[in-house]
């Protein structure tokens, strides 16, 4: 019998400072009230400078020259077909990654697979490597003079500077973050949910879809938003294998870098709050989520409570 | 004869969790494994639900062999030592689960299974937390829900591992009676798993004694108590704890362990 017992404070939904909090509660109250005032602010201020001030320069320099300007930038062909190639390559990399993902962490955690340390190890990886080591990787591998060079272009077949090799390098730097986030996860739930659910004759996808899957949503989707800013962010790998063609194989990213170095602020700075702007919608749109389902979930308790009163 | 084991061996690692265990079970009987832990009853009920395959020997199950079986078409009912309820699914979920993944031509209508599952929970005592999750019971209400979840396939065998072993003293001794008037009225042949011979001997109608991977005795209580068969036996059997408080709780207690 595998014993996989949550932590009693867990199962109850006490967060795990309450314990800590009643423990401090004989400091004196003023000086308990003041330390945290200033915990607050520092936290506060830290928030602002690092991630505040920053979003707000990038709309100030955007709008500086008025929203006329701002939207003849933004009407920019080579700024259209670079925001669709980024749409592209994290349409094809998060899905690849998402299915990935879930079926390493389904191996490591609930197989019985060996070489799980390796596999963990591996799955890291991108996260180890800097970006721009993984692209020059990358095209030792594709590149003319690569190892698969001579054989490519044999076959005809070009891989460096094109789009498939944004897609790739964009792929190998996204790989982890999934994963990441749900192998701990279904560490922790174990594998007895899926065990009754075997013996009562679900099949492996029935599992799957009805137990693993809804156990795991709330990490997959965090994991989903985390791997999909990377992919739309990613600059260091992909800069190195897209060999910056531009309007061709420049994402976001990069064409705001080539707008940068050519003076075009307002330009740079349009394209920039897009790209601030998908991740506003992502977080949005999994903020959404997460509040329709606990909304859902309070009101089914308060029909129950009312049924039974 | 309702389950057969002949010869049955498992082994993990060098470890011999079971040592060509034999025994029979005849069909409406509720018979109790019991022992220390490490001796092999948890693994006995695993290798019959099928959740752990047997290296050596045979289980039959109402006359056939088991082997080419997984646990899904083996028409057992598992009830797991902590539950294992569905922690996103209600509890009517919980107990329709076995019914509504049945392949499409084998399901029962949708009024069909709300009927099922309202009888289920009637029998179980539950008959107006339908709407529950599992984390807003008691550990004994949850453990009854497990029991209906596991009847609601009219499982041909039902077992069970330690199912009381998370509950408190006052509870268990009341679940202990329940179950036993359960199973007069199911008359399902269910096999017990526990590691309190108290227990084993009150609610059981034979007590199969586990030690070191073997069935050291097997009976009634009575004939238990009359002529244990090995000194081990004699002691067990007498360290037991009479006064259930005294249990030995390998797991802890469940939070809110009262129904």
């Amino acid at each position: 019998m595998s014993t996989t017992s949550v932590p009693t404070a867990a199962r109850h939904g006490i967060p795990p400072g309450a314990r800590a909090r009643r423990q401090t509660a004989h400091v004196p109250t003023s000086e308990r009230d003041i330390a945290r005032g200033v915990l607050i602010t520092a936290a506060l201020a830290y928030l602002f400078l690092s991630l505040g001030l920053p979003l707000f320069v990038v709309f100030h320099e955007a709008f500086k020259k008025g929203v006329g300007a701002y939207l003849t930038a933004l009407r920019d062909p080579e700024l259209l077909r670079a925001l669709r190639l980024t749409l592209l390559v994290a349409g094809i990399a998060v899905p690849l990654n998402v299915t990935f993902g879930i079926a390493a962490a389904w191996a490591i955690t609930k197989g019985k697979v060996r070489g799980r340390t390796l596999l963990i190890a591996l799955a890291d990886l991108p996260l180890a490597v800097s970006p721009v080591i993984a692209g020059l990787t990358f095209m030792l591998l594709f590149g003319m003079q690569g190892w698969f060079g001579p054989w490519l272009k044999a076959h005809d077949i070009q891989i460096a500077f094109t789009v498939s090799a944004v897609v790739l390098a964009t792929i190998f730097v996204t790989l982890p973050f999934v994963a990441r986030e749900l192998i701990p996860l279904m560490e922790e739930q174990g594998v007895v949910e899926e065990e009754a659910a075997v013996t009562l004759g679900a099949s492996g996808w029935q599992i799957f879809r009805r137990v693993t899957l809804p156990n795991i949503r709330w990490g997959l989707l965090y994991g989903v938003v985390l791997c999909n800013a990377r992919a739309m962010g990613e600059f260091g790998a992909v800069s190195v294998v897209s060999g910056r063609i531009r309007g061709q194989t420049t994402t976001l990213p990069l064409h705001i870098e080539i707008l940068y170095n050519e003076y075009d602020f307002t330009a740079a700075f349009a394209a920039s709050s897009l790209l601030a702007l998908l991740a506003v919608v992502t977080l949005a749109a999994k903020h959404l989520l997460e509040r329709s389902h606990h909304v859902a979930r309070a009101r089914i308790i308060e029909e129950q409570h009312e049924r039974e009163s | 004869m309702s389950v057969a084991l002949d010869r049955v061996s498992k082994r993990f690692g060098s470890f011999t969790a079971l040592n060509e265990v034999s025994f029979d079970i005849e069909e409406g009987e509720l018979v109790a494994l019991v022992g220390p832990s490490g001796s092999g009853k948890s693994t006995l009920l695993r290798v019959i639900a099928g959740l752990e395959r047997q290296d050596a020997g045979i289980v039959r199950i109402h006359g056939d062999d088991a082997a080419p079986l997984g646990p899904g078409d083996r028409r057992i009912g598992f009830v797991f030592q902590h539950y294992a309820l569905f922690r996103h699914m209600t509890v009517f979920e919980n107990v329709a689960f076995g019914l509504r993944v049945r392949p499409r031509r084998e399901r029962p209508s949708g009024a069909e299974i709300t009927r099922v599952v309202r009888d289920l929970l009637e029998l179980v005592e539950l008959g107006a937390l339908g709407g529950r999750y599992p984390t807003e019971l008691s550990g004994g209400q949850q453990q009854r829900v497990a029991l209906a979840r596991a009847l609601a396939v009219q499982p041909r065998v039902l077992l069970l591992d330690e199912p009381f072993g998370a509950l408190d003293a006052r509870v268990r001794k009341q679940l202990r009676q329940w179950l036993r008037n359960l199973h007069d009225q199911v008359k399902v042949t269910t096999v017990l798993v526990t590691h309190d011979s108290e227990e084993a001997c009150e609610v059981a109608d034979r007590v199969a004694v586990m030690h070191e991977g073997r069935i050291a005795q097997i009976g009634t209580a009575k004939e238990l108590a009359r002529e244990p068969g090995t000194p081990f036996l004699g002691a067990f059997l007498e360290s037991s704890p009479r006064k259930a408080s005294g249990a030995p709780r390998p797991f802890g207690v469940a939070p809110g362990g009262t129904s």
